[in-house]
């Protein structure tokens, strides 16, 4: 393997990372409501700016950062309560234009609040490059995959072992069978907010060092994390992980070896060319329709 | 007597006249070219919203991506007319022509998805399309935009807010007299059997991948031939006309309007312009604002704004 392709490899792992953690929370709120939520993106941007200005006040960052996902996943739940469950019964177009809405009016927040610029979050720990095999890797990058590892490894364990998590795909699964259970519904789609609100935050915190922040940094990290989860399949939490990543080392070697313009486009030619093939993704059920 | 008093009743007749008398009385009310210029901006993204209606609202088939066709009918024309002197309205037709093409060969694929795999892939597209137009610059000019120059048919030159005025308000009426004639047709009750249930459609003997198609080349067809229009009205375009929010902007006018009510769209455009020029002054708070309008609306009215407010004067519940 030449140090070139390790390098991009490295790039692209990383970056794809964090599209795996975006496309996981398109899929968990997916699952249970089975809205596309179009403000997912903010999630990550609400995490990196709101973890800047906390660091910015003096705050020790461990404690900026958690202060961080607390709010974002407030949003989240906040989103859910009053923008979404009012509209429970509208059609899919209609609740596509509430999220973009709502993702409108926090991007207008939070330039109100911390004003347009970009800011920058220090690295976790240092800017020290780590030398591989002729490729170079920053530490940040191994945070980034360090804790989506973490992260994937916690959610099978909420999702198979716990009961709410159990809930949480019951109701997925067929949510007026999973309410003459017992289970609160209305409860789960919102803590599916709140969960995937979360995890947003991390990723934009995870990120924030790599790339800067800034108030619509979360449109095309939310789109690319839309692209992850359809290419896996939309629903399916390990399609939404391989999904991030073969986009991130996709759109990583076709800057290296094309050409960086295009870099962009990259995960929107996959998923079309994808799509034409097979138009439930990679790993999606090629579901029969009930009629 | 009573046969005409019946058909002003109707949209296709007593809708289109009110239309015409309303394109016709405005001037009167319109008091200097900046009203002129907002009123245009208007007409442009209603016709475009009155075919995206026909695909969206009839047929049922979401697309976040028709600012695409509507950047590639602009450039279109930016580049024939600019870079190799062809004339304004040769430069439309081909640019249509073109667009028609490549909306007719990706139509067959991209239709065949459903729901948001529909929207995944038709944003895909618009977003493609937004990209190579900002980065192929040696044709584009590149993100900075290119400058177009005037709309000359023969020897006239379409020339001053007032003619545009015209221009965009005849094409306007013309693009709802056509959207309603394909409504009441036999075409039109084939789409709106697909949106009711595309398989009941398809048992019923309809040829429904036929019907999707033909819409979604049309509705690609009016955009590009109005972002022609557009190039040439406004002197000058950028990528941004085909960019992801624009193709949101359309989509949300038609959904605000009401989905299938063709005179919806037209008001969902009206207010769609007029909301950034009226918030512009509240700098700061523009995005908010307009954030919460299209939630608050959308939530309490999901149905769109007008067939909520016929629906209510009318007495039903809407």
């Amino acid at each position: 393997m030449s140090a070139e392709f390790l390098q991009y490899l490295f790039t692209g792992i990383t970056i794809g990372a964090i599209y795996a953690l975006v496309g996981l929370g398109f899929s968990i709120i997916y699952n249970a409501s089975h809205v596309i939520n179009f403000a997912q993106g903010e999630f990550l941007m609400i995490g990196g700016m709101c973890t800047v200005a906390l660091v910015g006040t003096g705050l020790p960052m461990p404690v900026a950062i958690l202060a961080a996902v607390a709010v974002t996943a407030v949003a989240g739940l906040a989103l859910q309560k009053f923008a979404v469950a009012p509209a429970r019964n509208a059609e899919v177009v209609t609740i596509i234009i509430i999220t973009i809405g709502a993702s409108i009016f926090l991007r207008g927040l939070v330039q109100l609040v911390w004003g347009k610029e970009f800011h920058a979050l220090p690295a976790f720990s240092g800017d020290e490059p780590i030398t591989i095999g002729g490729a170079t890797i920053l530490p940040q990058s191994l945070w980034v995959l360090g804790i989506t590892l973490v992260i994937v490894v916690a959610l099978s364990w909420f999702f198979n072992k716990t009961l709410l998590g159990k809930a949480i795909l019951a109701t997925s699964h067929n949510p007026d069978a999973a309410k003459l259970m017992g289970i609160n519904t209305g409860f789960i789609l919102l803590i599916s907010f709140g969960l995937s609100a979360m995890l947003g935050a991390i990723a934009g915190i995870l990120v924030a060092p790599i790339t800067l922040t800034s108030y619509d940094v979360g449109i095309m990290l939310g789109l690319k994390g839309f692209v992850a989860a359809v290419l896996g399949g939309l629903g399916s939490g390990a399609g939404a992980i391989a999904g991030g990543l073969i986009l991130g080392i996709a759109e990583a070697m076709a800057a290296g070896y094309i050409s960086s313009d295009y870099k962009d486009a990259v995960p929107f030619v996959i998923i079309l060319a994808i799509l034409f093939f097979m138009p439930s993704g990679l790993f999606g059920l090629r579901g029969t329709e009930r009629v | 007597m009573s046969h005409i008093k019946h058909l002003l009743k109707t949209p296709r007749y007593g809708g289109l006249l009110a239309l015409v008398l309303i394109c016709l009385l405005l001037p009167l009310l319109l008091q200097n070219a900046y009203q002129f210029d907002v009123a245009i901006k208007v007409g442009i993204s209603a016709v475009v919203v009155v075919g995206l209606n026909l695909l969206i609202g009839y047929t049922g088939q979401i697309s976040l991506g028709h600012a695409g066709f509507f950047g590639l009918g602009a450039y279109s024309s930016a580049i024939l007319t600019v870079n190799y002197e062809w004339s304004a309205l040769a430069a439309l037709l081909a640019g249509s022509v073109g667009v028609g093409l490549i909306a007719f060969v990706l139509a067959r694929p991209i239709l065949k998805l459903k729901g948001h795999y529909l929207a995944m892939a038709t944003l895909g597209l618009g977003i493609i399309i937004s990209i190579v137009i900002a980065t192929e610059d040696w044709l584009t000019g590149g993100p900075d935009g290119m400058g177009v120059g005037p709309f000359m048919l023969f020897d006239y030159e379409i020339y001053g807010e007032k003619a545009w005025y015209w221009v965009v308000a005849a094409l306007l009426v013309l693009s709802v007299w056509l959207a309603l004639n394909i409504i009441d047709s036999p075409v039109g009750r084939a789409l709106r059997a697909v949106h009711g249930s595309e398989v009941a459609a398809q048992v019923a003997g309809i040829d429904t991948t036929h019907y999707k198609v033909l819409v979604f080349v049309f509705s690609a067809v009016i955009a590009s031939v109005m972002g022609s229009v557009f190039a040439h009205y406004s002197g000058f375009v950028t990528p941004t006309e085909a960019g992801f929010f624009h193709s949101i902007e359309l989509v949300t006018m038609v959904v605000l309007g009401g989905m299938a009510s063709t005179y919806g769209g037209i008001l969902g455009a009206l207010i769609l312009v007029l909301l950034p020029q009226l918030l512009s002054g509240l700098e700061d708070l523009e995005m908010i604002i307009f954030g919460l309008i299209l939630m608050l609306t959308m939530i309490f009215m999901p149905k769109g704004l007008l067939p909520t407010v016929t629906g209510r004067l009318k007495g039903g519940k809407a």
